[in-house]
């Protein structure tokens, strides 16, 4: 396993396995959400966080159970990288009552408060405040957690961003945030929207030490993240890591892709995390083809599981619909 | 008998805060201003020095990052007080109390609570021009997720705010800027203003309902004292909590009045007055013998110099002239 200390990833076959399995299940989950969407099974905004995988798997390494994570409204791929079971993420995707949220949330509202996984943000840059928060509370109460928090490159826009960097780094709390850059705030390239689009150089604004790494790469992200999770375990204050990644898919399925030629996403597709990890796996002989074969079904079933689940699971009652706007000691508004 | 004691309203808002602090360890204050400067109303005068810098935290000037990270800390575990200086600067935090603290609960399927409390000044009166002036506590409690609470007396601003925190909900608590200098009675001990659900009848009366909150209650009382030497025989009603509003308590004195007037320091268009208003014609149009009256705030940003200031907020003139206009006087 690769649980050393000083950050370094030690791939076992076990552990690069893992990986594997966790990214191809991200992969799996996601393109059977587009064929759903399709079929107008799932309904709404969906953000598909295929050509991303490696970020979310990478950095779920580094964290324990009793972490918490703020994620984005692209967050299929963290819920599941965090263990939350394919069946709920699939029947929220549904807004079935087995859903995560109940089915209230849907694509962008994944909640699990076992796993300590807040959301699911269709906010950009609204994670951030709930985050420090999140990490001011287990400092003043003494506990040694991190917060993750995963945001986009559209973020660093936001005053919210900003705020947040400037709050953790003054106050000294247990918080990584890390940058998913895919390149595309929905279809604003990041050098039409940003003066300085080195995003990384924001976080040494506050004097936060960051990390700059290839988000292709499930290993370099894992590094990364163990690295700076410790030093955030171990009370040195917030850490930043930008992942530098993209995204294959459009940025919801109402996008036509007018703003990028198709030639780059081809080109990004030859270093997808998937395809590339596999590469590197067969070639060292790390995994053989029958192993990621065996991936692959296993995967596929605990998918198709998860649409017979979320296709059996029930509809919320109507009579339900005010339930939880309060909590029930204090009932409904008059 | 419970023996009473003469306080101001802003030591009754230090005095619940000490009091919660004091209880819970989980408390803490945050907010712009609160620690060494004590508050930009004092409210939090001498709490620093008596709980030190990480229970009364100074923040950087982030509503929207503290706003959040109140959120946050809630959701974490603790029991957050946040405060903002006035409502026209919580403008700033609106995406972090609407788009999250109101939604939790239910957009995670009841997983998650966030037991926040926010308190803001408001309100007009101390010549403060038009971006610290106004009152727009309607558009809090516009929102489900929210409970909006306004203390009008200084019994309610000392008694409120333990409430609030046990409260598993986000709770906004504004406090008229104009009402930190007044004077009133507090229990001594014991029996405080601790209820966050119910409307209070602060005068009984026959005639006419007087309905209003905040601010604007003591404007109430003074022209219902001038009205009864008319021999008119008001009732005023202190709404407390403007969400949820208390239903009964407004339907049950203009059902017996059968006149009602409204008092909102908010504006007129769309506002709380509105609602009110709605209400009892939806619930009580037939017992009605009069239709209902507005006294709200004028449709301009209010102005710095005092005399446009009171021309453009209630007063107690404007509430005696509707009262008579209901009364056909």
């Amino acid at each position: 396993m690769s649980r050393a200390e000083d950050g370094r990833v030690h791939l076992t076959r076990e552990h690069a396995l893992e990986l594997l399995r966790r990214m191809m299940l991200i992969r799996s989950f996601e393109e059977k959400c587009a064929e759903l969407y399709t079929q107008e099974k799932i309904r709404g905004f969906l953000h598909l966080y295929i050509g991303e995988e490696a970020n979310a798997v990478g950095v779920m390494q580094a964290l324990e159970p009793e972490d918490a994570i703020v994620a984005t409204y692209r967050e299929h791929g963290h819920a599941l990288a965090r263990g939350i079971s394919a069946s709920a993420v699939m029947a929220e995707m549904y807004g079935k009552a087995s859903g995560s949220s109940r089915g209230r949330g849907g694509s962008m509202h994944i909640y699990d408060a076992g796993h300590r996984f807040y959301g699911g943000n269709a906010i950009v840059g609204g994670g951030l405040p709930l985050a420090v928060g999140l990490a001011l509370a287990d400092k003043m109460q003494g506990l040694t957690r991190v917060t993750c928090c995963f945001f986009g490159e559209g973020a660093a826009a936001e005053g919210e961003f900003h705020e947040s960097m400037n709050l953790a780094a003054l106050w000294k709390l247990p918080v990584l945030f890390v940058c998913e850059n895919n390149g595309y705030a929905m279809g604003t390239a990041l050098s039409r929207s940003e003066s300085n689009p080195d995003i990384a150089a924001h976080a040494a604004v506050f004097g936060m030490p960051a990390d700059v790494v290839d988000g292709m790469n499930v290993v370099d992200v894992e590094a990364a993240a163990r690295r700076a999770a410790k030093a955030v375990r171990a009370g040195e204050g917030p850490r930043f890591i930008e992942s530098k990644t993209y995204r294959f898919r459009a940025h919801s399925m109402f996008d036509a892709e007018l703003y990028r030629d198709k030639s780059e996403v081809e080109e990004w597709k030859k270093r997808g995390p998937v395809i590339r990890f596999t590469k590197w796996l067969l070639d060292t002989g790390t995994a053989h083809e029958s192993d990621i074969e065996a991936i692959e079904r296993e995967v596929e079933t605990i998918v198709g599981d998860a649409v017979t689940f979320a296709e059996a699971a029930p509809w919320e009652p109507v009579d339900d619909l005010t339930r939880d706007v309060m909590s029930p000691a204090k009932g409904a508004v008059r | 008998m419970t023996a009473m004691r003469t306080i101001t309203y802003r030591e009754a808002v230090r005095e619940a805060l000490r009091e919660a602090m004091a209880r819970d360890e989980r408390v803490f204050l945050m907010g712009e201003d609160v620690g060494r400067y004590g508050g930009a109303y004092a409210c939090s005068k001498g709490l620093i020095e008596e709980f030190g810098e990480e229970r009364v935290r100074d923040t950087p000037l982030s509503e929207a990052g503290f706003t959040g990270a109140g959120i946050g800390a809630a959701l974490g575990g603790m029991r957050p007080i946040v405060e903002i200086m006035t409502v026209n600067f919580s403008l700033l935090a609106l995406d972090q109390i609407v788009n999250t603290a109101a939604t939790l609960r239910h957009m995670s399927g009841g997983q998650m609570s966030v037991p926040l409390v926010i308190r803001m000044a408001t309100g007009a009166g101390r010549q403060l021009a038009a971006q610290h002036s106004h009152s727009l506590e309607c558009w809090f409690a516009h929102v489900p997720g929210l409970r909006v609470v306004s203390p009008a007396t200084v019994a309610d601003a000392r008694g409120m705010l333990w409430t609030a925190l046990e409260d598993p909900d986000p709770v906004v608590i504004f406090e008229h800027a104009a009402l930190y200098n007044d004077e009133g009675e507090v229990s001594a001990e014991g029996d405080l203003a601790r209820d966050l659900d119910r409307a209070a009848v602060r005068r009984s009366g026959e005639d006419v309902s007087i309905i209003t909150y905040s601010g604007s209650l003591k404007k109430a009382l003074t022209a219902a004292d001038t009205l009864s030497a008319e021999g008119i025989d008001s009732e005023v009603i202190d709404l407390r909590s403007i969400r949820p509003l208390d239903n009964e308590t407004i339907l049950t004195s203009v059902a017996k009045t059968k006149r009602a007037v409204i008092v909102d320091e908010g504006w007129r268009t769309g506002g709380l007055s509105a609602e009110i208003a709605a209400r009892i014609s939806e619930l009580r149009f037939y017992d009605l013998d009069a239709p209902v009256e507005r006294v709200c705030s004028v449709e301009v940003p209010i102005p710095y110099p005092r005399h446009l200031e009171t021309a453009a907020t209630p007063q107690p003139d404007g509430i005696m002239t509707a009262v008579h206009r209901t009364l056909r006087r």
